[in-house]
């Protein structure tokens, strides 16, 4: 697998949610991805940078375009110092929020891509990696 | 859709002049001309009555989104950017429009009086044909806006979204841009307020102007149904097109038995037939 290109974005306010959004479209424009997959994404990059805004305290978002094979496709990871999530089971539940939210933010990331990994550790921030191919 | 029938693009061309001093006298009236020149005003509203006349008369198909459609969209183009420079909100730039369809529908009132059935028919087409002019205009006044906004490098984007009347007891409000929360709160309360004075009975809350709809954006959305209905009134989401309706699957959002159409014309068709009124297509 090969990186093409790739770059950091911060994620610290509201408007950098805003323009998280319009990053991951413009990348995934220029990987190609149609139209349906590129709603999907930018959905998901909405929610986790918005989970980094807001729980995590801020952080940053890391994008590469990749290319395995024929393939190509958008991976981001959203990473933050903040407290982490100490019950991880409890969190990827559909409905579960700590906040007023509606609790569907992470898993419903998780089906809107491809790949979903998530690390943390309480008190080592929390870190999630997403792809989606073309 | 039917296409607007000849002889009410006829009616149209026959009343040009009535219709501009009418339609003029109504902007006026509401506000929509403020810190605006009279003769400038007096200008747009004929040059796109006349631009309006010709396209239909070319054959301008509803879909305005084609070539024939050039000239008017461009039109309103220059005129939302201008209202935005001017310090105009996006509901008197949008008025702009939609107070034509008033004296526009009392000239095809009196062009066919006999035919009530055509009355009401063309009257639909003619309103489907305005609202998508109109939407137009809001969206391009809104890119405008935002280039001001950008330079001015403000942070926040506190626009008033229009609250329309589309018909008797049917209000609509097309939402446009970024949902970020402070702006969607005050959008939505203006609108339940709207509903408080008017009275009416169906809300259509349009999203195509929306480019993605997150859970963020789904809270609010239904916490507006969930005023709406407590006030008794019914609401309608419309402009949920298929890649969202497929990402608001994924997520797993239940929307609670909110009615949603693919476009505001469908929400609108809806709308009517829930009001009992009936539209017939005249033979
Ligand atoms: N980056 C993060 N840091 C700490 N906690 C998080 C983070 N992301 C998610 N969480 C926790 O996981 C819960 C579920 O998140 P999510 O599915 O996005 O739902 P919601 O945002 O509606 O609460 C959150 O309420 C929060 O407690
Ligand atoms: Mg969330």
């Amino acid at each position: 697998m090969t990186v093409r290109s790739s770059g950091t974005q911060p994620i610290r306010i509201e408007q950098d949610v805003v323009l998280a959004r319009q990053t991951a479209r413009k990348l995934a424009q220029e990987c190609g991805m149609r139209l349906i997959d590129l709603t999907k994404l930018v959905t998901a990059v909405s929610e986790l940078a918005r989970n980094t805004m807001v729980y995590g305290g801020g952080g940053d978002m890391d994008w590469q375009i990749v290319e395995d094979g024929l393939r190509v496709g958008l991976r981001l990871t959203f990473r933050d110092e903040g407290p982490g999530i100490p019950d991880l089971k409890l969190a990827m539940t559909d409905g579960w929020t700590s906040g007023g939210g509606l609790g569907l933010g992470l898993t419903g990331a998780k089906r809107l891509v491809d790949d979903f990994e998530l690390d943390t550790s309480p008190g080592a921030g929390t870190r999630v990696t997403i792809c989606k191919w073309t | 859709m039917a296409a607007l029938q000849q002889i009410t693009v006829d009616a149209l061309k026959r009343s040009e002049s009535q219709l501009a001093v009418q339609w003029h006298a109504d902007l006026e009236a509401s506000g929509a001309t403020r810190n605006l020149k009279p003769e400038e005003i007096r200008q747009q509203v004929a040059d796109f009555l006349r631009l309006l006349t010709s396209t239909l008369e070319k054959g301008g198909s509803a879909n305005i989104t084609t070539t024939e459609w050039d000239d008017v969209r461009h039109f309103l183009e220059k005129l939302s950017s201008q209202r935005a420079l001017a310090g105009q909100d996006s509901q008197q730039t949008a008025s702009f429009i939609f107070a034509l369809k008033g004296p526009l529908f009392t000239q095809l009132q009196n062009a066919f009086a006999d035919q009530p059935l055509l009355i009401a028919e063309q009257v639909l087409q003619m309103s489907e044909l305005l609202d998508g002019l109109g939407l137009h205009t809001i969206r391009t006044y809104q890119k405008s806006r935002e280039a001001v906004i950008k330079r001015q490098q403000e942070e926040l984007l506190e626009l008033s979204t229009p609250v329309v009347k589309l018909w008797d007891g049917v209000l609509a409000l097309p939402m446009i841009g970024t949902l970020d929360s402070q702006r969607t709160q005050v959008v939505m309360e203006s609108l339940l307020q709207r509903i408080v004075d008017t009275g009416a009975e169906i809300a259509i809350i349009d999203i195509t102007g929306v480019p993605t709809v997150d859970t963020l954006v789904a809270q609010h959305l239904l916490k507006t149904v969930t005023a709406i209905r407590l006030m008794g009134a019914d609401c309608i989401i419309s402009g949920v097109r298929p890649q969202i309706a497929q990402t608001i699957v994924h997520l797993g959002l239940d929307l609670q038995g909110v009615v949603t159409k693919a476009n505001l014309a469908d929400a609108l068709a809806l709308a009517l037939r829930r009001l009992g009124v009936t539209l017939t297509k005249a033979v």
